[in-house]
């Protein structure tokens, strides 16, 4: 038994490094993605409750491209298609814009949705203490919609760490790609597989157990 | 009254779409004075109240408040910057009638919220000023706890001192017993007939017309969008000279007595 798992382990151990690497490569991968897609997702939220039908035109289009479309289709639209019309990025670049144009979609809907579930009542009756729009939105409105959608959002950061995997497809060597040219040269993909599932679970659970702490930090005003 | 109104309104109207709620209301309130508002639903008293402090904007008339002069005439040059709404807006307080505390803010952070970023007091002066006003109501032990966690009377009571907090020269109350427990409408009628002793100008929208008997010294009849009788409490209540007040008294009163009735046990057995 215990000469099983020494030999195993002495399987693993030359590639510890690489897989420390690949892991550290997906979180940059994850965050700058996340980045991006709150950028996009604000901004679509707020197109699309926009003054002018123009920009809420946009936004409808790409929520509604996005979401209707494989996100491995959108990976391949920006790293192969681009070029095409003379703009060629490098794969981790092309994979960040992709993932957080893809997430940004999500995030627009979740923000949409959570400022919908704030009662008008909170806006009224921070507006006739004479509050400024900013000072609503910043010390009443947006606390209050960050606990609502709270639990939305952890499921998009959870989502990303494992759309990451895709950038395997377009030569971003991930945690996916690693894994899989180490396979490709011992032949043991159940072992190595397994082991790349167990590293993006680990990511996936510290991800959960971190929105848990803040929703219980959260519930104390419920 | 004689003398300089504290807010003089000219001919507001306010209209939704094609539905024109305010006609053309015209009224001088002044300081001191504790006017009810009463009036079926839809014959535009909530609307007006919420023109006071412009939470709707009226499509027509003037204002006059403490050195502002609104003109709400489309196309008017007088209509209010968002900086001066905020500025009338800090000096008019308003309860509502689902009290609308911030549930993610404790009872004192509700009420200082305000007079330190609005008003730019110092955190420390307005803290010690909240909680003399939270041990007013008898809510001081309260001043940590979430608004979940108080009653609904209670709750209204800390959206009454929020809005006192900013010393403002006039409270609107937007039927703020009406979303109560019937056995918490008295604490907050409480509070607010002792405000009104102390000298408060208050405009209220209600449906407690023993209330408004009581502690308004003057009553106004909303209906169909203007107002159609104004005067003492005992002249419009009393003797009130349109049919279409008659009726609505005779509706409201009936209600109150309807509330009353569970005191005496109809069928036995359930005291």
């Amino acid at each position: 038994m215990l000469d099983t798992i020494t030999r195993w382990w002495e399987g693993f151990a030359p590639y510890v490094p690489g897989f420390a690497a690949a892991s550290g490569l997906v979180l940059v991968l994850s965050v700058l993605a996340i980045v991006v897609s709150w950028a996009c997702g604000l901004l679509a939220a707020l197109g699309k409750v926009s003054r002018f039908a123009a920009l809420r035109r946009v936004s409808e289009f790409y929520i509604w491209f996005i979401r209707g479309t494989p996100t491995l289709i959108q990976i391949f639209i920006i790293y192969f298609g681009l070029p095409q019309m003379g703009l060629r990025l490098s794969p981790f670049v092309a994979g960040v814009i992709a993932l957080g144009v893809n997430g940004g979609a999500y995030v627009a809907e979740i923000v949409r949705s959570g400022l919908s579930a704030i009662p008008k009542g909170q806006m009224e009756s921070a507006q006739a203490l004479g509050m400024s729009r900013w000072h609503m939105m910043s010390r009443i409105i947006l606390p209050q919609v960050f606990r609502v959608i709270l639990p939305p959002v952890t499921n998009e950061a959870i989502t990303m760490v494992k759309n990451t995997s895709l950038l395997s497809t377009i030569t971003v060597v991930e945690l996916t790609l690693y894994s899989q040219t180490i396979i490709a040269t011992t032949f043991r993909p159940f072992e190595f597989y397994i082991a790349t599932a167990l590293i993006y679970l680990v990511m996936t659970s510290l991800i959960s157990q971190a929105a848990g702490q803040l929703e219980r930090y959260y519930a104390r005003s419920l | 009254m004689v003398g300089e109104p504290l807010i003089r309104i000219r001919d507001l109207r306010k209209r939704f779409g094609a539905h024109e709620v305010l006609k053309g209301v015209s009224l001088d309130v002044h300081a001191g004075e504790v006017v009810s508002v009463i009036g079926a639903s839809g014959s535009g008293k909530s609307t007006f109240l919420r023109c006071v402090n412009v939470l709707e904007r009226p499509n027509g008339g003037t204002m006059d408040f403490e050195g502002f002069h609104f003109d709400y005439e489309e196309g008017a040059r007088r209509q209010p910057t968002p900086a001066q709404l905020r500025d009338l807006r800090a000096r008019i307080g308003m309860v509502f009638q689902s009290y609308n505390l911030w549930p993610h803010l404790t009872v004192l952070e509700n009420v200082v919220e305000a007079p330190i970023r609005v008003k730019g007091e110092r955190p420390a002066e307005a803290r010690e000023k909240a909680e003399a006003l939270l041990a007013r109501i008898g809510l001081a032990e309260k001043r940590h706890a979430y608004p979940s966690k108080l009653s609904g009377g209670q709750q209204q009571r800390v959206a009454i001192v929020r809005a006192l907090a900013m010393q403002p020269r006039l409270m609107l109350f937007d039927e703020v017993t009406s979303a109560l427990d019937p056995e918490l409408v008295g604490e907050v009628l409480g509070l607010m007939a002792s405000l009104a002793g102390e000298g408060m100008t208050m405009l209220l929208v209600t449906h407690e017309i023993g209330f408004a008997r009581e502690v308004s010294n003057r009553v106004i009849f909303f209906d169909q969008g203007v107002i159609a009788e104004d005067g003492s409490p005992g002249d419009v209540l009393r003797q009130p000279s349109s049919e279409r007040l008659k009726q609505f008294l005779r509706r409201v009163l009936h209600e109150d007595a309807y509330h009353a009735a569970p005191a005496a046990p109809l069928l036995g057995g359930r005291a």
